[in-house]
Order: structure tokens, then sequence, then C-alpha cells
């Protein structure tokens, strides 16, 4: 008797651990955290949808002019500076400084371009609304290249004439300097300025036009860029294949804690969700402002920017029909909370990116973490951040699974 | 108490203990079939994905505030995915199940838990007749719970009603 209440017990508690041990398996991610990892999955990024506003997007010739255009320093003011001079290929295409050094020095952290093609708004304050727009916002900045459209399109006819025809058909003669003057452009200058309001409309309007597909090509070139597989996808993998030991060869336990954290108690999935972790939206998170640079209110400024915008969707350079603009024209322009909201960029090979932040202001992510667990009241607005209370060890286990977000080489 | 009564009573003790111990680390996975969804709320906590706000009415057919209409929408995504920019077709009746044509629609919304307003700027762009009204602009880019409002204005009558949608992920 005494036999059997023993083998009985025995038997019961075996059977308890047994299950005991599955369950602790099986409960390591709910039904919605799994749904929650599947939808941050690079897996689930959609195909690259097609951009109606450039008709060249996906032209292999225009990749190529574009990617030559990319690294070309004649492009500017001081022949020194192309777009690869801030985005550069070793870098995810950005500089790792805290504030954009062209022919001079922005305002504002260089951004990734890792796909910005999904974006509907380009740079931090979403000025403007397509990539092939964004492109020549920088061209004639007078901090960054620091040249004029009119510079630009006589560069085009002397280095690039067959590759531009092949594209774009015949290129205007650009060589009448009295007809062309450089500097040429309708910006803050006032020699560029007084030159384009010489020309007659007709010149001004041709300039614009190889301008526009200057910047169509170096858009198309833009599109290619992609960021990769992560630890994190085949971390997700194994867990959709509900391949728990798979997984954890895959994530370290505080990488996995990481991760627990970042879907649900950090909220960080409130601004970083989808495949690329941004929801390519604006947010007031509160970034302190620089002391040095003059007041900045973000997407309350870029909303007007990119309405008035001389090649936005709606504009005459654009190829889209205003049914493709629902973008612009169901734009948020007004609102306390665009006040000093800025873009939320991806979070995919974030660990490789400091310093971050609009202007650099954080060096580390330590620094960044620290932030959003203390959501300090915003300079400007209103900041969406509510205190966290998390613990050290925990923005640590957060930090670990950020580093898992980089592209495996 | 004699041993083997001992034995007994400790086994059975460990027994429940291991027993209760696993379920509770199940709950998760069996969670929805035995909980409440209070309490599967609770045990998530606010933050959690996809589970504030369970006990709203969600439904897509509602009487505005001072019962002047009833009104419906059709999402043009369903279910509606975060960061789509999608339409709607809104159909606005009388009370008594009369279509209202001509009327005057104001789109506004946002999440009441975060304190933001909507992300776009939506748009009533149509009257599709028929009491039906095309929605243009509207775009959901967070889960959670979102209020999208409409004020409605018909023959002089002004009414207001909020849907409740709430996204998970």
């Amino acid at each position: 008797m005494k036999k059997y209440i023993l083998l009985t017990g025995i038997f019961l508690t075996l059977s308890a651990g047994i299950l005991l041990g599955c369950s602790a398996q099986a409960s390591l991610w709910s039904e919605a955290e799994v749904e929650l990892m599947r939808s941050l999955w690079i897996g689930s990024l959609p195909e690259l949808p097609p951009d109606p506003s450039n008709q060249f997007a996906d032209n292999p010739r225009a990749v190529a002019l574009g990617a030559k255009l990319f690294s070309d320093t004649r492009f500017s003011s001081n022949n020194e500076v192309s777009c690869a001079t801030c985005h550069i290929a070793s870098k995810d295409f950005q500089d790792g400084l805290q504030l954009a050094q062209g022919v001079g020095t922005t305002d504002r952290r260089t951004m990734p371009i890792a796909g910005t093609a999904y974006s509907p708004w380009l740079f931090w304050d979403g000025r403007k609304d397509s990539q092939w727009a964004q492109a020549l916002g920088p061209l004639e900045s007078a901090v960054e290249h620091g040249g004029t459209r009119a510079q630009y399109v006589k560069l085009i006819q002397e280095h690039y004439k067959d590759e531009y025809e092949a594209l774009f058909g015949a290129l205007p003669d650009f060589s009448d300097e009295s007809r062309f003057p450089v500097p040429a452009a309708p910006i803050d200058d006032d020699v560029a300025a007084a030159n384009w309001a010489g020309m007659t409309e007709a010149d001004r309007e041709a300039v614009t036009l190889v301008y526009v597909n200057m910047g169509k090509a170096i858009a198309a070139f833009e599109r290619t860029i992609m960021p990769g597989e992560s630890r994190f996808d085949l971390y997700v993998e194994a867990v959709l294949a509900n391949d728990i030991s798979a997984a954890r060869d895959i994530f370290t336990a505080d990488e996995e804690a990481g991760l627990k954290l970042f879907l649900n108690e950090a909220n960080c999935t409130r601004c970083h969700n989808g495949p690329l972790l941004t929801d390519n939206d604006f947010h007031n998170t509160g970034v302190p402002a620089v002391a040095d640079l003059p007041e900045d209110t973000g997407r309350a400024r870029g909303a007007q920017q990119v309405l008035a915008d001389e090649f936005n969707c709606l504009s005459k350079y654009s190829d889209a029909t205003p049914e493709d603009c629902k973008e612009l024209r169901f734009m948020l322009a007004e609102g306390e909370e665009l006040e000093r909201a800025f873009k939320a960029p991806s979070l995919r090979d974030v660990a490789n990116r400091a310093p971050f932040m609009h202007a650099g202001q954080f060096a580390t992510l330590e620094e960044v973490l620290s932030h959003y667990n203390n959501a300090p009241d915003a300079p400007n607005g209103h900041s969406e951040l509510e205190v966290l209370n998390l613990s050290d060890a925990q923005l640590q286990k957060i930090m670990a699974f950020l580093k898992t977000l980089t592209t495996i080489k | 108490m004699n041993s083997q009564t001992k034995t007994i009573v400790i086994t059975v003790v460990v027994t429940l203990a291991i027993l209760f111990a696993a379920f509770y680390l199940l709950l998760p996975v069996i969670g929805p079939s035995v909980m409440h969804p209070i309490m599967a709320e609770q045990m998530h906590g606010g933050g959690s994905p996809g589970v504030s706000a369970s006990d709203l009415d969600t439904s897509a057919e509602r009487l505005t505030n001072n019962g002047a209409f009833k009104v419906s929408f059709k999402s043009e995504l369903d279910p509606i995915k975060i960061g789509s920019m999608h339409s709607w077709i809104l159909h606005v009746e009388t009370a008594d199940g009369q279509p209202v044509k001509g009327a005057t629609i104001r789109v506004d919304g946002g999440m009441p838990e975060h304190g933001h307003g909507l992300p776009t700027s939506p748009q009533v762009t149509q009257d599709l007749g028929s009491g039906n009204y095309l929605v243009e602009g509207l775009r959901f880019q967070m889960g959670g719970w979102w209020e999208v409002k409409f004020n409605i204005s018909a023959d002089g009558v002004e009414d207001n009603v909020t849907f409740n949608i709430v996204l998970g992920g």
C-alpha cells in the first residue's frame, strides 16, 4: 500500500513537473506578442510600392545614372560635396556626425536612406513628399551642396549628356551664358535669385525640368537601398516556426527579455512599428533643444513647407495624378501635436547610428533609453512620452535587443 | 499523524502547487478561453499590445449622441491595417431609417489614451447618394484604441457620433 502511494506520488509529481516545463516554454510569448513580432519581421515588408510621382523610379538606367550623380562631388559649390559625403554607404548611408557637414554645417543630423522608399514623408520634418523631391533639397541648400540648378544642368550637359538623353530625351543647350547665367535658382541668395529672375520663363522651365530629372534618377538609385535581415528576423522566424530551442540559440536571455520589454512596457511599438520599425509619422518626444541652434518647430513648419513645395506630389513636375497624392491631400497640416514633432526613424541598424535624434542630441543608446524612461517635458509643444519607471537592468536588456536589429552582413 | 498520511499530504500539496503554477504560466496561452476579457487585460497591463479598452463598443453602426441619425461605416480595408491610407463609406440615415442626403460632415478623432489626434486629416470628399458618403484619408499609425468622430449636419439638424476602433499590434 505504502509503495503504491509513493509510486502514485512520484508519477503525479513528475507529470506536473513536465506540464510546468512545457507551459514555461509555451507561455514565453502570447498570441498577441507573436502577431506583433510577425508585424515587425522583415518578411512582412510588402513589395516596394510604386512611386507614381516618378515615372523613372524603377528604370534600371535611371538607377545607374542616379548612382553616379549620388557620388559626384562636382555637383557642389566647392567641388567637394556629393550626396555620398553625408550618406556614406559603409555607414548605412549616414555620417555618424551630430550635425551634417556639407560646404557648411546644417542644423540637423543626417538621416539614413534604407527603406525610405516606403515613407510618404522625407526629412526629419517631412518637408518633402518623395525621394526625388528630397534629393533636390540639399543640392541647393547653402550649407549642403551649395550650388544652383543652373550650374548643375550645365554639368549634366558636359558629363552626362548621353545617359541623360537616353532616359529623358533631348537635352536643351545651356551653353549660352547670357541666357543661362550661374549661379541661378529661386533660392535665398541675392545673386542666384537675381540671375534667376532675369531669365525668361521658358529658360527657367527648361533648367528646372532637367534639375527635376536629376532628382528622379537619384531617387531611382535610392529606392534600391534597403535594410537586410537581422538576428531579430531570424529569431522571429524561429518563433513563428514554434522552434523555441532554435530561437534561444539565436537570442541570449537578455536579448529575449529586451524584446519582451520592447513589445510591452517600454511602449516602443507605439511609434516604431511595422517591418521597418517606424510608423513614418511625426512625434514630439520631448527631445531637448540644442543651445546654439535656431528654434526648431519640426513638423509644424515641415507641413507648411511641403504644401508650398514647388516639387510636391501635386506639382507640375510630379508624374502623379491628384488621386495618387492622398498623403499630401489628407495631410495633417495644423495642430499642437505637430509642434516640435520629428519623424520616427527606422530602428533597423540603429546601433550603428550614433549619435541619435534630429540634431544628434544623444551620444549613446543609453542616453536615448534613459530619456524615454524619464520622459522629460518638451522644450516646446507637448511630449507624447509617459514615464516608464524601468530599472537600469531592464534598460540594459532593451539595449541588448536593439543591437539585434543590425543587418547581418 | 502517521508517516503514510504525511506522505499523502505532502504529495498532494506539492502536486497541487505545481499544477497551479503550471496553470498560471499557461494562462497567456489558454487565457482567451478561460478568462474574462477584463481579467485578461489586467493581467497584460496597460501597455500591452492590442488589449486596451477591450470592453468598448466597437460596432460599425451607432446612433448619434442625440439620436438624430443612425450612422454606419464600411472600411475599404477589412480588417483595418496599421499604417495604411484608406477610405470609408459612411452611411447616414434618420433615426427612422430614411437615407440622409446632402449632409455636411466633418471628421475628427484620435487616441484618447495617448492624448493625440488622428495622424492625417480625413475628409468627406464625395456625396455618393442614398445617404452614402466617401471618407478619404484615414490612416492609423499605431495599435490601440482609436476614436473616429463625425459631426453631421443635415436639414438644420446637427449631431455627433463616435466610432471606437481597436487595432492590435
